[in-house]
């Protein structure tokens, strides 16, 4: 069920005197499937972009189409958009509140007027999906480790069976390992179910490891909107606008600018591996040649 | 020269002795579930103007640590001395708290003026500080971070990076000898984690204040001129960055990690590299590498 944003505009206050443009004429197409990554620097727009998808937010001016239908008119179902566009908003487990993690997942499909059984399996689901082992669900969410809590938090959302996914900056606090094991579920995640994710985040290593389309964001407007090697070519735009490229590309071009014949076009510590030995074996190659 | 240090004239800005912190978890009802030992029996040497980094995953006991050192939380077991003085001696309380700022993770619940100028004196203000000097101090303190020019300015509409920066410039308007900070860019974009850490760096380097900086940006630390690393509460690896991060398995097995560079480097080494193991800058990288093609071609 795509989603596409035609020429959507958010202005804060438009009836005060000091209106905020937070998002200026936005077109976008975000087809079924696809792992993206929105970037931009506090304050860009991103938060109110996604608020956006859900209807949580209206535009003031321009149409937002779900699956062909305008979400403005009125015979729209927001109910059920919002269970289908599933919004995980930063630091979720700030949002936990029942005595165990099992009723705190079931809160949110119990609102759907599903029956228990089917509430529970879709918790149970849920649960399993984030990777939470069943011991901890009849614990008290609040005596969870942060990573764990924040699993709840987005088991929450996807009891709801989202066709889309959004996250906001859904690693922020968390330490190396907690940030790995919390994508690397998601990314398992949308293979198994096919659904669509949305990442908004800080880290450019982490949106070069696992997303196939970058959005940069500024000043309300989508200024990038590539596959991530195409995006993080243009690093001194990007530095210009508060972001940067991952720590690797600036490795390989300083290499380059050092007299190295690799490829600049490198996102992740793999790619640059391979870019290095790939070098490496063209020199074993010339000297065998001369030799 | 080691005797005289260990004799407890020199005895550095901060130095913690076999501390134990534990808490008790209660059930709703208040009875108790039993006892968690959040810091187990940790040492601390902190000479004035270090740059220690504290890293550890979450849960690590980093930040009950933390709060330690500028009498927010008191020992179980063990001392902790600030300047010399005991944290859990009330007498010391105030001065101990201006001796060691602290500066948390999110910008938000840290400002309360309505005006950068007026959140920046509100330390000095409290301390009984005249009016002619606090202003003085709030100008150097907002000089200190780069944060001068806003000095009029609302900081409701600052950056996350900006806000942190006049949070720092509360706390070294209160002239302490040591900053705490407890993961101070963890809400930041890149733009404002940078902004951050070089303003840390600049107190560090030019005011000679000391730093204690945790943090989960393995990139942070670098600077560093001693890094802990804790585990289940105890302090499990301690030594410069380079040596800590020399680590990588290890660093990997308690959640942690190591910066790019440091990773790619460490990658080429199991591919049967010649290459030496804490690389920590993208100039050493190059440089490794340079003598990797001498000595294969």
């Amino acid at each position: 069920m795509p989603i596409i944003l035609d020429k959507v505009s958010h202005i804060y206050g438009q009836d005060t005197n000091t209106p905020v443009k937070a998002l200026n004429n936005i077109n976008l197409v975000i087809p079924d499937g696809q792992f993206i990554g929105i970037i931009g620097h506090t304050g860009s727009g991103k938060s109110t972009l996604v608020q956006h998808l859900n209807g949580l937010m209206k535009a003031t001016a321009g149409n937002i189409y779900f699956n062909g239908e305008d979400i403005d008119d009125d015979d729209f179902d927001k109910k059920k958009l919002r269970s289908k566009v599933g919004l995980v908003f930063q630091y979720p487990e700030h949002q936990l509140f029942e005595t165990d993690v099992f009723t705190d997942v079931c809160f949110g499909p119990k609102n759907l007027g599903l029956s228990k059984t089917e509430v529970e399996l879709r918790a149970y689901e849920a649960l399993k999906l984030v990777g939470l082992d069943d011991e901890y669900f009849y614990q008290s969410p609040f005596d969870l480790s942060g990573g764990q809590k924040r699993r709840v938090a987005i088991a929450g959302v996807l009891a709801m069976k989202p066709q889309v996914l959004v996250l906001d900056e859904p690693t922020a606090g968390l330490d190396p390992k907690g940030r790995d094991e919390i994508l690397e579920q998601i990314s398992k995640l949308k293979k198994e179910t096919g659904i669509t994710v949305i990442l908004v985040s800080h880290s450019m290593d982490d949106v070069a490891r696992y997303v196939e389309r970058i959005i940069v964001m500024n000043r309300g407007c989508v200024v990038y909107d590539d596959a991530p090697r195409e995006v993080f070519r243009y690093y001194r735009e990007l530095e210009e606008i508060g972001l940067a490229a991952p720590q690797v590309t600036y490795m390989m071009k300083d290499l380059q600018e050092h007299g190295y014949d690799v490829s600049d076009n490198v996102t992740t510590i793999d790619e640059a591996k391979d870019e290095i030995m790939r070098y490496f074996t063209r020199l074993a190659a010339a000297k065998k040649g001369n030799g | 020269m080691s005797a005289v240090k260990g004799h407890g004239f020199d005895m550095g800005i901060i130095k913690v002795r076999d501390l134990i912190f534990e808490y008790i978890r209660r059930d709703e009802e208040g009875n108790v579930e039993g006892i968690t030992t959040a810091v187990d029996n940790v040492n601390l040497d902190i000479n004035q103007g270090d740059f220690v980094a504290i890293l550890g995953h979450n849960g690590s006991g980093k930040s009950t640590l933390a709060k330690h050192l500028n009498a927010i939380l008191y020992p179980t077991e063990g001392t902790v001395w600030v300047d010399g003085k005991d944290t859990q001696k009330d007498e010391y309380l105030w001065d101990i708290r201006q001796t060691a700022g602290m500066v948390f993770q999110n910008p938000d619940n840290q400002i309360i003026g309505q005006i950068v100028e007026e959140d920046t004196g509100f330390g000095p203000e409290n301390m009984g500080v005249p009016t002619k000097e606090i202003w003085e101090r709030v100008e150097e303190s907002l000089k200190a971070v780069g944060m001068y020019e806003f000095r009029h300015h609302s900081p409701n509409k600052l950056s996350g990076g900006q806000k942190q920066r006049v949070s720092i410039a509360g706390v070294i308007a209160m002239h302490p000898k040591c900053i705490i900070l407890d993961e101070p860019t963890a809400m930041l974009d890149p733009k404002g984690r940078k902004e951050v850490i070089r303003a840390v760096r600049a107190l560090n380097d030019v005011e000679r204040i000391t730093v204690i900086l945790i943090t989960h940006y393995m990139e942070e630390v670098i600077y560093a001129d001693k890094v802990f690393v804790m585990d289940k509460g105890a302090v499990t690896l301690q030594g410069t960055p380079r040596e800590v991060f020399s680590e990588v398995e290890r660093l990997k097995e308690l959640r942690l990690d190591v910066p790019q560079v440091t990773l790619l480097a460490h990658a080429l080494r199991q591919e049967g590299f010649p290459m030496p193991k804490g690389i920590l800058t993208k100039e050493e990288f190059r440089e490794a590498l340079d003598d990797c093609v001498k000595e294969l071609f």
